[in-house]
């Protein structure tokens, strides 16, 4: 496989790697008075330490109407707070010799900085600051909209392939507020108020609501003195609301769309199908869909890529793709980029085809073997990368998933047997319940 | 132990604690050097691997040849086609990256103790003997042909073409080392086996390792790995002067966000004075929100997302670039914006304050680099390549705080050239024309 080639497509499509985590002896977990959380991933290789507070909170959490204000908020939380100045709180890191970001996503928001183990507690005392005490004004709100209009500008709309998955996921989701970009939809984000802002901040910013996840050189009775001294005396919000969000109804068409811009280069056909997701202590499903992303379309030796790639080789690219920690239910997608003199007909025929042969093929017992192994191997590089656990367990708290499920994902995709991933294929790869979209240059001259 | 020469041992104590970094020198016994730092307390391996050279050994008229090539070192070896090939990386649980650059050919590996020595085998395999068999040639070169189309109508591609066309004229650095569609529809297995040659061999090779491995399981690892390669390669392409002509080129392409880069000639990584013009840089567009340029057009005015400059040391040539998007409507005053900051710091440098802050910042953030075998690897193949010795991760810090107000100073005078300060703009730039 040529990475620089492919590698563009799994990442705009999302990539489906099952995750597996490591053996968790390093992994402490407990829960301060206020309500928050409070994770510690220990590697004491390094007297480094990343420190990320999450929010459950992301867009999906939103105002109808009001969308882009959960990440319009991120990027205000680095203005100022009652004793810290707008942009302090990122110069204080970086005085430190550290580095800061944050990111927003449908059921999360994150905020991180990676300092010298030693200046654990002053990033714990900002965070803690700008949880609470977060003071805007109305001109830091009309400089920081220019910015995240800018943001959406190189994000989305100069790349026709991003607004393209733009409109086809507002077609999978009719109700469900996930059809709704993290970004937010242009009009409504030029809109967005300061009072937008605060509201979403005063409603969802609380210890209660949030997670402190720590990864790297620090023991866990120090996470928990620190702690005690920073994070302990927030108020908690007796009235953050219950996640409950209007639900998709049932698909009973096929929903199609074409999406021409003159920009595109190279058409691809993408497909997705509403899925399950992870749920705490249900966990099975998810993991057989996971392990069908892999045996289905994870890569050179997947079944999309044998049959469409090297058999009958009409396809640049072929893969699927799978998210499978989210809050509400997600989704299992497939993609085709034809070579060139393919249609896009001939190429989601192909695909299609394919699918359809897996279904009555079934799964390759060497296959799922290999797929196992790299899982377990997985668990040994993941010790490299504390950061990247913290990630998994951050994503996994904000998405409705315990610590134990966290600890349990590793066997439960151990023992995901082929009859469990068919029984999930049947279910899932249901064509009345798809999102078919082309990429093109131009809509095709249609002929009766 | 006589075969095996650890000539160095640097330590480096990254930060006012405990851990440390200690790179030993390695040298096989049949001669290839790499460096070392043993991790053992995770069991796997991560080997960077650089041939120097790169995609700038192509030959005239195979422009796009080893990048072709690079991509087809994972496509089949010996009886093993591309599929036999990634099943046999996979069962082993092992990760082998191969890429193309402008200077070098990057491999990137990561395998587990418990089965290194087939993991070796297989890579090995791949580097010393790969097939080029012509399906695999036809079904990559149609990804490469892929990729070339895309950047095509990607403004960020576009821009970054145009610009090296300005700076490096007729050298290499000039074009995409994808190559064109016609050269490299024109490839045949024959230039496969001519740029295979040419770009790996012996004389070319730096080699960073890190984690659960010996220096002499590396010794070892390395001649086998290695040793099969043909000792020397094609000649190393010839250094480039960067004349830039100040000014702006617009290249019009329909699309809401102009994305712009800028710049004129950098400075070389051997340069004594590179130590400061990297502070400097830090100070006017390096990362973070404290950079002058994030300040002035982001911060202050929401003109952008992101303003970033960079120095760009490559080994024939330097350049000292910067990128901004902005709306059609609004680029004009980010690039003048930029334009400013950039005579100012020219003529003025930096404040005292502003200087004690980028020392703080990267003196402080160094450590944070070392953050894993794979990441380790790859700081110690990159030393290599910039003739650093072992001990600069003892020292780099001290460089960075001995740098004064009046060598930076002296420094912008040198480096800034806001004469020959060039914009390509990509987009529909309202009040911008081509000068």
């Amino acid at each position: 496989m040529f990475k620089r080639a492919v590698l563009a497509l799994p990442l705009l499509f999302g990539l489906s790697q099952a995750q597996a985590q490591g053996t968790d002896e390093q992994v402490t977990t407990f829960t301060l008075e206020n309500g928050m959380q409070v994770v510690l991933i220990e590697d004491h290789r390094a007297p480094v330490v990343s420190h990320m507070v999450w929010y459950r909170a992301g867009s999906a959490d939103e105002t109808p109407g009001r969308s882009g204000v959960a990440h319009f908020l991120e990027h205000l939380l680095f203005k100022g707070t009652k004793t810290l100045a707008p942009g302090e709180f990122s110069k204080v890191v970086a005085a430190n010799g550290g580095t800061d970001n944050a990111f927003t996503n449908f059921d999360q928001t994150a905020y991180y900085q990676r300092v010298a183990a030693d200046r654990l507690g002053l990033m714990m005392k900002m965070e803690a600051d700008r949880m609470v005490n977060l003071q805007l004004d109305a001109e830091d709100i009309l400089t920081e909209r220019a910015v995240i209009i800018e943001e959406r500008n190189m994000r989305t709309e100069n790349d026709p392939a991003a607004l393209f998955r733009e409109q086809a996921y507002a077609a999978q989701y009719l109700n469900h507020p996930y059809g709704r970009p993290v970004i937010g939809w242009r009009h409504e984000m030029e809109a967005l108020s300061l009072d937008d802002a605060l509201a979403y901040y005063r409603q969802f910013y609380a210890p209660n609501n949030a997670i402190a996840i720590i990864a790297g050189d620090a023991r866990p009775e120090e996470v928990r003195a620190l702690a005690e001294q920073y994070y302990a005396p927030l108020t908690p919000n007796p009235a953050i609301p219950d996640r409950v969000r209007p639900q998709e109804p049932p698909q009973t068409a096929e929903r199609r769309l074409m999406f021409a811009d003159p920009r595109v280069s190279q058409p691809y056909v993408l497909r997705t199908y509403l899925a399950p997701e992870r749920d705490a202590g249900a966990q099975k499903e998810a993991a057989a869909l996971t392990m069908l992303a892999e045996i289905l379309g994870g890569g050179q030796t997947s079944v999309l890529a044998r049959k469409l790639q090297f058999e009958n080789p009409i396809a640049v690219w072929a893969g699927a793709f799978y998210t499978e920690t989210s809050f509400d239910d997600s989704t299992f997608g497939m993609g085709i980029m034809p070579v060139e003199g393919v249609s896009l007909d001939a190429a989601e025929k192909a695909l299609d085809k394919a699918v359809a042969e897996f279904l009555k093929e079934g799964v390759d017992a060497a296959q799922l073997e290999r797929i196992k192994f790299l899982l377990r191997a997985a668990q040994v590089y993941a010790l490299d990368n504390a950061e990247g656990k913290a990630r998994r367990y951050g994503q996994a708290l904000t998405s409705g998933l315990t610590v134990e499920d966290v600890q349990a994902w590793p066997d439960v995709l151990e023992a995901v047997t082929a009859e469990d991933i068919m029984t999930a294929a049947r279910k899932v790869l249901n064509r009345n319940e798809a999102v078919t979209g082309w990429l093109m240059k131009e809509q095709p001259e249609v002929t009766q | 132990m006589r075969w095996l020469g650890i000539v160095f041992l640097a330590l480096l104590w990254a930060l006012p604690a405990r851990a440390e970094i200690k790179i030993q020198e390695v040298t096989s016994p049949g001669g290839i050097k790499a460096w070392l730092v043993e991790e053992p307390s995770i069991p796997f391996t991560a080997l960077e691997i650089r041939f120097k050279g790169g995609a700038s050994l192509d030959l005239p008229g195979k422009r796009g040849a080893v990048n072709l090539m690079t991509g087809l070192l994972e496509e089949g070896t010996g009886a093993m086609d591309a599929r036999g090939f990634a099943e046999a990386v996979e069962g082993l649980a092992a990760s082998f990256d191969y890429d193309a650059y402008d200077d070098s050919v990057a491999i990137s590996a990561r395998f587990l103790t418990e089965n290194r020595d087939a993991a070796v085998d297989l890579l090995r395999a791949s580097l010393v003997a790969p097939s080029f068999e012509q399906s695999a040639i036809d079904r990559v070169r149609g990804q490469v042909l892929s990729s070339i189309r895309s950047d095509e109508t990607d403004p960020n591609a576009m821009a970054g073409r145009r610009f090296d066309e300005i700076a490096f004229g007729d050298h290499p650095y000039a074009s995409s080392l994808n190559g064109t569609v016609e050269s490299v529809t024109a490839l045949t297995r024959q230039d496969m086996l001519d740029a295979h040659a040419g770009a790996l061999a012996r004389d070319r090779v730096y080699v960073g390792a890190a984690g659960d491995i010996s220096a002499e399981q590396l010794g070892l690892l390395l001649d086998r790995l290695l040793g099969d390669l043909p000792a020397t390669g094609l000649p190393m392409p010839a250094n480039v002067d960067v004349k830039m002509p100040g000014g702006t080129v617009v290249v019009p392409f329909d699309t809401p966000q102009s994305v712009a880069m800028f710049g004129h000639e950098g400075i070389d990584r051997h340069d004594p004075d590179f130590i400061p013009a990297y502070v400097l840089n830090t100070i006017l567009g390096g990362g973070g929100f404290e950079a002058r340029l994030m300040t002035e057009v982001r911060e202050k005015r929401g003109l952008t997302y992101g303003v970033y400059s960079y120095l760009i040391p490559k080994d024939h040539a330097a350049l000292y670039i910067g990128q901004v998007a902005s709306a059609n409507d609004r680029v004009a005053e980010a690039m003048a914006v930029i334009r400013d900051e950039w005579t100012k710091m020219a003529r003025d440098g930096v404040t005292e304050a502003e200087l004690t802050q980028a020392k703080t910042y990267l003196t402080g953030s160094y450590a944070l680099r070392f953050d894993g075998n794979s990441a380790i690897a790859d700081i110690l193949v990159g030393m290599q390549l910039d003739d650093l010795t072992p001990d600069y991760v003892v020292h780099r810090n001290d460089m960075v705080n001995a740098v004064t107000e009046e060598d930076i100073r002296r420094v912008a005078a040198r480096i800034l050239k806001p004469e020959a300060l060039t914009f390509v703009v990509v987009g529909k730039p309202e009040g911008v024309q081509t000068q």
